[in-house]
């Protein structure tokens, strides 16, 4: 029996190993997405404070959300690295191009999506640094960003959020970046799919077209709240 | 009678394996419809004979689609523009009088250039000797039927066998991969019941020669199923990914 640690290396120096486990961070990583999608559309729901109740809710995990958010890093560092490999030895495995290279059509799945998945990647992770010290480590209670749920004082997300979304870079910007993570699924859904083996020539014509479902519906959801906020009045 | 066509070339020339390249412009006026494409280099290269110059290389044999010898950038497009036919078969009535069509060699580092348009794809071989083989003893030729084969895992089995080893999903996918090659010899043989007990050694170790000749890894574009001359899917790509798992599992 190999150790897991011997066994994530022999995964990274092989061809398919480097695909299963970008599969596997991938899928994981479109999961975490829509759940984080999900949780930001409470902002939208009536009641008192909803945004503020559902933080609340995550931050009772506790030590569980510790380990969730360790995770989380580890499969979105993973994932760029092996990203970032795949595309060196692209280039490595081709030194000189085509003078003249076109899409035959047909069962080929290449496009703007599939050809811009390292840039939009590159973005993302990019955007994922920018995004985590705006919010996760954004002002807290100390510095007067409080509301009571349940009694209790908890850190008030929901005027972060209010506040980040009324300007115009955030609100602008946001949605042009989600679209961009929309791209990114549109052929990372049944690339992730097809990478993991799960596919077979029955069920890719549902899967595919899937990718642009999901996509598009991550990219719409998170672009609703900062539009919403944005030209709502005060 | 044949239409007659005028059909513009640029050709990538090259004179050996380290010489610069370039696209050279030739123009045949001798073409017709019925033509293969590869007739027409043969029409280009008795010009170029005639006026002393050196013939342009390119490779062929059957030129029926079923050795797998020939390959080329027709156009952009590994084997041209027509869907499911190697470049023997591709015919001047895919295109239209008068149209300039460039012509270049497969590019990628496993495949060197060996002068004009001719590759080398021993990188193949390679793949197929680390495992792309049988190796039970089976004795003498067996009676028929005397080892039943699901009528859908014969046809699929037979679907990969098609495979003529011809390059042009390497050629074509933008990673210089050689997944689909590799994936169809092993899904091939996976799918018989002789094949099937050493999948996933064969598996693994046709994956590390195909990575240890310097092809790239699959994205899953699925270019290389769009311009193979026999169609081969790349479900059987994820069939490969699939053996290879549990040969890593297996340990
Ligand atoms: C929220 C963020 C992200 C999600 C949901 C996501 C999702 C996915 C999925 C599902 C795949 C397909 C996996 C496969 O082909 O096996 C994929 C591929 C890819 N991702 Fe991401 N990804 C994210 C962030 C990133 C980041 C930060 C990078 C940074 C470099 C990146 C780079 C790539 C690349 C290059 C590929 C293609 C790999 C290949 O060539 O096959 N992704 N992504
Ligand atoms: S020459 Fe044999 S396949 Fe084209």
């Amino acid at each position: 029996m190999t150790s897991s640690g011997s066994l994530l290396l022999k995964a990274l120096v092989s061809p398919v190993g480097r695909k299963v486990l970008t599969g596997i961070t991938g899928a994981g990583l479109v999961i975490f997405v829509i759940i984080h999608m999900a949780g930001n559309l409470t902002y939208l729901l009536p009641g008192s404070d909803p945004y503020n109740l559902y933080a609340h809710k995550l931050m009772s995990f506790g030590w569980g959300l510790y380990v969730l958010e360790i995770g989380l890093a580890t499969f979105f560092l993973l994932h760029a690295i092996i990203g970032v490999s795949i595309f060196v030895r692209k280039r490595r495995a081709r030194p000189k191009g085509y003078k003249l290279y076109k899409s035959a059509g047909g069962a080929s799945r290449m496009g703007l999506s599939s050809r811009s998945m390292i840039y939009t990647g590159i973005i993302l992770l990019v955007f994922l640094v920018f995004h985590l010290i705006s919010f996760k480590f954004g002002p807290d209670v100390g510095d007067g960003y409080v509301a009571i749920i349940k009694g209790e004082e908890v850190r008030d997300l929901h005027r972060l959020m209010t506040e980040k979304f009324k300007g115009p870079l955030y609100a602008f910007g946001y949605p042009v970046i989600m679209i961009l993570l929309g791209l990114h699924m549109r052929h990372g859904v049944w690339s992730a799919m097809q990478s993991l083996g799960l596919t077979n020539p029955r069920i890719t014509p549902i899967v595919y077209p899937l990718g642009l479902i999901m996509g598009a519906g991550v990219a719409v959801g998170f672009i609703v709240v900062p539009l919403t906020i944005y030209f709502t009045p005060v | 009678m044949a239409k007659q066509m005028t059909i513009h070339l640029r050709v990538w020339r090259q004179a050996g394996p380290e010489a610069p390249g370039r696209l050279v412009d030739y123009t045949v006026t001798e073409a017709n419809e019925h033509m293969s494409f590869l007739e027409l280099l043969d029409v280009l290269n008795e010009q170029l004979i005639g006026k002393g110059q050196d013939p342009v290389e390119f490779d062929s044999d059957c030129r029926e689609g079923i050795c797998g010898s020939c390959g080329l950038m027709v156009g952009g497009i590994a084997h041209g523009p027509q869907r499911r036919t190697a470049v023997c078969q591709l015919h001047m009535r895919s295109f239209k009088d008068g149209d300039t069509i460039t012509v270049e060699p497969w590019r990628a580092r496993a495949f060197p250039i060996i002068r004009d348009l001719v590759v080398d794809r021993s990188a193949f071989d390679r793949i197929i000797v680390a495992g792309g083989y049988v190796s039970v003893t089976t004795g003498g030729a067996p009676d028929a039927n005397a080892l039943p084969i699901r009528k859908h895992e014969a046809d699929e089995a037979m679907d990969y066998a098609a495979c003529i080893g011809c390059g042009a999903c390497v050629a074509a996918c933008p990673n210089g991969s050689a997944s689909l090659f590799t994936a169809a010899k092993i899904a091939h043989l996976e799918l018989l019941p002789q094949g099937r007990v050493e999948s996933e050694r064969r598996t693994m170790a046709m994956v590390d020669q195909m990575a240890a000749e310097g092809f790239g890894d699959c994205s899953n574009h699925a270019e290389c199923e769009a311009v193979c001359p026999k169609g081969i899917s790349v479900a059987g790509i994820a069939r490969m990914r699939r053996a290879y798992m549990k040969g890593v599992f297996a340990g």
